[in-house]
């Protein structure tokens, strides 16, 4: 376990070094001019201009400015937004929000994916596992923008159900439904995986081993059936919380949720390059630190997984 | 093997000789051609529902996206504001949106732009990820920790986010910046894989048969891996195309992907449905439900598709 455990941190290395520099290319070697961009209409006189560029290192070389930047995000230090505002502060804003919408999506798709999917599982060919089949091709199909207006539209502004937009303080209470439609994919993912796994194992030879022995079928389940077939969806909730938060900007956007996907796609509208850098790094390094404690988490469930 | 099909195989092979001529038994059963791995899986296809429903929904898309103007007369760029928001009339089946343009044939014309994105998109991950994935696979060593790294630090960029990143920095909008931007992170999943894949048939007992025949490496690669080793990438690209037409939805959505003002795309209608959608549903609905159909059928194909291919799954 200890060379695996080591051997896939020194893996994450490189990784680390070229997604960040792919993320910092994105922003800043593609075309167009983020400094002139924020004089607007107006021209900016050529000495605010120089100020600017050399204050954001703008007139550096690209690989210098890289460094900068590495060297920020290894201190935490993101530098301010061509606004004047500490990026690290507009992110302290949003992050926990779109963390409590993720951690939320996250819940539910676990307790009711786990869930349909085992009952589906159990009773392979039944009606309750052919409709929910159905179900959830349908919301894999359908685009999440389509589903939070549906929402939206329905239980917001039709029953009154809920608030059609969250307020700034986007409390817990308030994020449960839009973390539903966040979760949809992922849900029907999550019990269709369980619902394969669960009656894959139910014809293993360790199933029939334990009914064999006399082992109630409630027990049969829940020890030898459940616990193994949960190994992949424990696997993909984990790697689900990177994408989640990383996929939040649409439904943040429908919901008028203030979290990351929302600054972030303020950002990317007024040219804000540092800003959309550090969030983007900050997503992507907690997508690549999830999967990675996700594979060794699957190490440590399934042992054969080492020795591959 | 069932029980009852065992139990007639026994009984068969105890036979006397006389009451069975030897060449009933051994006979191979020749009624239909041995075929290979394609043609049993178009065999297994031709009869699953699945796969006709699927694939008919796609001929019909396809020839809507190829000749729109056979199922739609009207012009999706005439509109009228007089017309806003109106409800159904004779030659307008879905009604009339915001602007007062013709919501039937949008929708048809709107197939284009998403069927042009998703197949270009396709053609291209499979493209580069199947040269990467095959070359780390085949020839492993440190050319497959150099690609199989390169894989990862582009994996760990969420497509939909890159890509939201990337589209800012392209002020014209067309068919095939989008097609581009979403392949250069789409790209990471086929190379996976068909590393996996190419692993797994390298190791097959006719690739040592023809490396030991002194067929020289690329041949081996070309003939006997490659063609063994794409059935899991069709599959992935089958899905895929789905993905990729949903993910440039969403971009068009957002504002930022196909550039509305010249290209009709479902994306961009459900975006400016938005505005209308608490008034008049039907805005949202038709440019939705074609695009879900069309996400769903690829899905579907890409399972009936696996289930054909994939020997274990068939059994059942």
């Amino acid at each position: 376990m200890g060379w695996y455990v080591g051997r896939r941190v020194l893996q994450m290395v490189p990784v680390f070094f070229g997604a960040t520099f792919l993320v910092y290319a994105l922003v800043f070697l593609l075309p167009g001019d983020p400094i002139a961009a924020l004089g607007g209409n107006r021209t900016l006189a050529p000495g605010v201009i120089a100020q600017l560029r050399h204050q954001y290192h703008l007139d550096l070389p690209f690989f210098q400015q890289y460094l900068i930047y590495l060297k920020g995000i290894v201190t935490l230090n993101f530098g301010t937004s061509y606004s004047g505002l500490p990026v690290s502060e507009i992110m302290a804003q949003a992050f926990p929000v779109t963390i409590r919408l993720a951690l939320l999506a996250l819940l539910f798709e676990g307790i009711f994916g786990i869930g349909a999917g085992l009952i589906a599982g159990l009773r392979r060919g039944g009606f309750f596992d052919s409709t929910l089949l159905v179900v959830s091709l349908i919301v894999i199909a359908v685009p999440i923008f389509v589903i939070g207006f549906v929402v939206q539209i329905v239980f917001g502004v039709k029953f009154g159900w809920i608030k059609p937009t969250v307020g700034p303080e986007a409390t817990w209470g308030e994020l449960i439904v839009p973390a539903m439609v966040l979760g949809s994919i992922s849900f029907a993912y999550v019990l269709r995986l369980t619902r394969d796994s669960v009656s894959e194992n139910l014809s293993a030879d360790w199933v029939r081993t334990a009914t064999a022995k006399g082992m109630s079928r409630r027990k049969v389940v829940s020890t030898h059936v459940l616990r193994n077939s949960l190994i992949p969806v424990v696997t993909f909730l984990g790697a689900d919380l990177g994408a989640l938060m990383a996929g939040a900007i649409i439904t943040e956007g429908i919901f008028n949720i203030p979290g990351v996907g929302h600054a972030l796609y303020q950002a990317i509208i007024r040219g804000e390059g540092p800003t959309v850098v550090s969030i983007v790094t900050v997503l992507v390094l907690i997508y690549i630190l999830t999967s990675l404690l996700v594979d060794l988490l699957y190490a440590f469930l399934d042992p054969r997984i080492r020795y591959v | 093997m069932s029980e009852s099909a065992l139990f007639e195989a026994q009984t068969r092979f105890v036979a006397d000789l006389e009451e069975t001529p030897l060449g009933t038994t051994d006979q191979v059963d020749e009624s239909t051609p041995p075929g290979g791995l394609w043609l049993e899986a178009w065999r297994t296809l031709r009869r699953r529902p699945l796969f006709i429903i699927s694939s008919v929904i796609i001929l019909l898309l396809l020839a809507v996206a190829l000749f729109p103007g056979v199922f739609a007369t009207q012009d999706p760029t005439h509109c009228e504001l007089q017309n806003s928001l109106a409800g159904s009339t004779a030659g307008h089946p879905f009604g009339f949106d915001q602007q007062g343009c013709d919501i039937y044939s949008r929708v048809i014309h709107g197939a284009r732009a998403s069927v042009s994105v998703g197949v270009l998109t396709t053609t291209i991950t499979v493209l580069i990820g199947g040269v990467i994935g095959a070359l780390a696979g085949f020839y492993g060593g440190w050319l497959d920790s150099v690609l199989a790294r390169v894989t990862d630090i582009f994996f760990s960029v969420p497509l939909l986010l890159g890509a939201i990143v990337c589209m800012q920095a392209f002020p014209d909008k067309t068919v095939v910046v989008v097609a581009l931007v979403l392949a250069v992170f789409g790209w990471p999943q086929v190379a996976r894989i068909m590393r996996g894949s190419v692993i797994s048939v390298r190791s097959a007992e006719y690739v040592t048969a023809a490396t030991a025949l002194g067929a020289s490496r690329t041949k081996v690669l070309l003939r006997h891996v490659l063609p063994n080793a794409i059935p899991p990438v069709i599959v992935i690209a089958t899905v895929s195309l789905g993905a990729f037409i949903g993910a440039e939805a969403t971009l068009s959505f957002l504002g930022i992907g196909l550039n509305p003002a010249t290209t009709v795309s479902w994306g961009g209608d459900i975006n400016q449905a938005q505005n209308s959608l608490r008034s008049d549903p039907a805005v949202l609905l038709y440019p939705a439900a074609a695009l879900t159909l069309t996400v769903l059928s690829f899905i579907m194909l890409g399972d009936a598709v696996r289930e054909a291919l994939d020997p274990k799954s068939r059994k059942r």
